[in-house]
C-alpha cells in the first residue's frame, strides 16, 4: 500500500522571475503503474516533475501528498535527464542514499553492490562514477534513486540520449519497479517508449494539462486536435 | 656568487651531518606550521562549505571579505596578536606570548581567509553540480557540507598546501609574536632573518635553502599521500 497516495494537486503554479514555468495544474496521481508525460518541448515536463517532487518553487495552488511533506518527500525519488554523478565510485554513488539515511556503512554496501548486479554495473563497482558510459550512469542513477525503495519515482526523460540496447535495459528495471509497487511519473520524447510503458498518460501544452487519460484510450484516440497531431508527430507549437 | 656556492656548501654539511640546532629550528618549523595548517583547515573547509550551502544575509560581504583578507599583512596580524596577547592584553593571563602557541595562532589567522577563498571556490562549483541531486535527495545541511568537503577533498588539499606555503615562509607575524628566542621560538625564517642582520649570509643562505628544501618535501609528500597525480581523475 502507498502512504503517499493519492497525491491531490489544485491550481499549482511555478514561476521564475515573474515567468510562468508550469501551470496552473490540476490532478490526481493515485493506484499503481506507470504515468507518462509527454508533450512538445518547453511545455514544461520538467518543471512539472519538479513541482511535484518539490524541487521546484511552488508559486501558487497546492501539493498535497497524503502523508506530512517530510514523510513524502523522504519516500520518493527523481532520477534526472542528464545523470548527476557524484565524485566517488559507483559503490558509494549506489550506497549514498542509504549512507544518508542512516544505514551502516557495510550493510549500505552490500545492499548497493547487490542493485549494482541486478542492473550489470556489478563488474565496475571500484570505478569512479565519473568515467562511465552515458547509459551506465544513467543505470547508477536509476538503482541510485531506486536503492531506498521510493514509494513514488519521478523520471525526466531518463532514456534521452541512449541507444536502444541501454534504453530496453532501463525499461526492464522500470517494469520490475513498477511491479514491486513503486508508482512512477516519467517524462518522455520517445512516442514508443510512452507506448511500452504507460497505463496512463498526461499530455502537456503550454504549461497546463492539455489531454490526458488511460494510455489505451489516449493513444486510440485522443480527444483534443493538438494531442492528436502530436502522436501524429506534426509539429505542435 | 661566492656567497651562494658556499650557502649551498653549509646548507649540505649541516644536512648531512643533522646539525642538532638546525634539526631544532627545522622541526619547529614544521610543528608550528603543519599546526597552524590544522586549525586553519578545520576552522576554512566547513566555513568554505556553509559558505557554499546557506543562504544569509550577509554571505555576499563574508565571502568579499574573505577574498580580500588573502592579501593580510602578516605583521599587522602579528601586531594585532601581540596586543591580544602581551600581560596588559585581554588574553594576557594566558601567558601565551613569545610561546609557539602564540606563534600558531597569528599563522593560523594568516592563512584561514586563504585556504578559505580557494576551498570555497572548488566547493562552489561542486555544488553547483549537485545541488539538484542533494536537495532531491532531501539531505540535511550538515549533510550536503559533509558530502561537498569529501568530494572536493582533493581541490581542498591544494588548498592546505596554499596555506602551508604562505605560512611556512612567513616571519613577520612570528617574528613579533615569538620573539625569535634561542631554544624557544626560533624557527627557519627568524633564524634566516638574524644570520643575515649579522652579516651571516653562508649560514643565512643554508637555512634558507633547508627551509625551500623542508617545503618541497612536504609538498611532494602530502601530493603523494592524496596520490593526486594518479590516473587525473577528478
Amino acid at each position: 500500500m502507498n502512504r503517499l497516495l493519492p497525491l491531490a494537486v489544485t491550481e499549482a503554479v511555478s514561476r521564475k522571475r515573474g515567468q510562468t514555468l508550469v501551470g496552473p495544474i490540476s490532478l490526481r496521481l493515485e493506484g499503481q503503474g506507470i504515468t507518462v508525460v509527454i508533450g512538445p518541448n518547453g511545455a514544461g515536463k520538467t518543471s512539472l516533475l519538479s513541482l511535484l517532487h518539490g524541487i521546484a518553487r511552488l508559486s501558487s495552488g497546492t501539493v498535497q501528498w497524503a502523508c506530512p511533506i517530510e514523510e513524502a518527500r523522504h519516500a520518493q525519488a527523481f532520477v534526472f535527464q542528464r545523470p548527476v554523478m557524484l565524485r566517488r565510485s559507483v559503490l558509494e554513488n549506489a550506497a549514498y542514499p542509504l549512507r544518508i539515511r542512516g544505514v551502516a556503512k557495510a550493510e549500505a554496501r552490500a545492499r548497493a553492490a547487490d542493485w549494482a548486479e541486478q542492473v550489470g554495473l556489478g563488474a565496475l563497482l571500484e570505478r569512479p562514477a565519473t568515467v562511465l558510459s552515458g547509459g551506465e550512469q544513467q543505470k547508477l542513477a536509476l538503482i541510485r534513486a531506486l536503492i531506498i525503495e521510493p514509494e513514488v519515482l519521478f523520471l525526466d526523460e531518463p532514456c534521452a540520449s541512449l541507444d536502444g540496447r541501454a534504453m530496453r535495459e532501463i525499461e526492464e528495471i522500470l517494469l520490475a519497479a513498477r511491479d514491486r509497487g513503486t508508482r512512477l511519473v516519467m517524462s518522455t520524447h520517445d512516442m514508443g517508449q510512452a507506448r511500452r510503458l504507460a497505463d496512463e498518460v498526461l499530455f502537456l501544452f503550454r504549461g497546463r494539462i492539455h489531454d490526458s487519460g488511460p494510455a489505451g484510450v489516449f493513444f486510440d484516440g485522443p480527444a483534443t486536435p493538438q494531442a492528436r497531431a502530436f502522436l501524429r508527430g506534426d509539429i505542435v507549437e | 656568487m661566492v656567497d651562494l656556492w658556499s650557502g649551498l656548501s653549509q646548507a649540505f654539511w649541516l644536512m648531512v651531518t643533522l646539525d642538532p640546532e638546525l634539526v631544532e629550528i627545522a622541526l619547529r618549523s614544521l610543528r608550528v606550521t603543519l599546526s597552524a595548517l590544522v586549525v586553519a583547515s578545520l576552522i576554512a573547509f566547513p566555513l568554505a562549505a556553509m559558505l557554499a550551502v546557506r543562504r544569509f544575509r550577509w554571505r555576499r560581504t563574508i565571502i568579499a571579505l574573505l577574498n580580500a583578507l588573502m592579501g593580510l599583512p602578516p605583521v599587522v596580524v602579528g601586531l594585532i596578536v601581540y596586543v591580544f596577547l602581551s600581560r596588559s592584553g585581554p588574553l594576557g593571563v594566558l601567558g601565551l606570548l613569545f610561546t609557539p602557541t602564540a606563534m600558531i595562532i597569528a599563522q593560523t589567522i594568516i592563512i584561514v581567509p586563504l585556504i578559505a577563498s580557494i576551498a570555497h571556490q572548488s566547493i562552489r562549483e561542486l555544488w553547483a553540480e549537485y545541488h539538484d541531486l542533494l536537495i532531491s535527495m532531501n539531505v540535511t545541511e550538515w549533510q550536503k557540507m559533509h558530502t561537498l568537503i569529501w568530494d572536493s577533498r582533493r581541490a581542498l588539499l591544494t588548498a592546505a598546501l596554499a596555506g602551508f606555503g604562505r605560512a611556512i615562509g612567513e616571519v613577520g607575524a612570528i617574528m613579533i609574536v615569538g620573539g625569535n628566542i634561542d631554544h624557544a621560538t626560533r624557527v627557519l625564517t627568524t633564524a634566516i632573518a638574524l644570520e643575515t642582520g649579522k652579516g651571516e649570509f653562508a649560514l643565512a643562505l643554508a637555512l634558507g635553502f633547508v627551509l625551500i628544501g623542508l617545503a618541497v618535501a612536504v609538498n611532494l609528500g602530502i601530493h603523494w599521500l592524496g596520490r593526486t597525480e594518479r590516473g587525473g581523475r577528478w
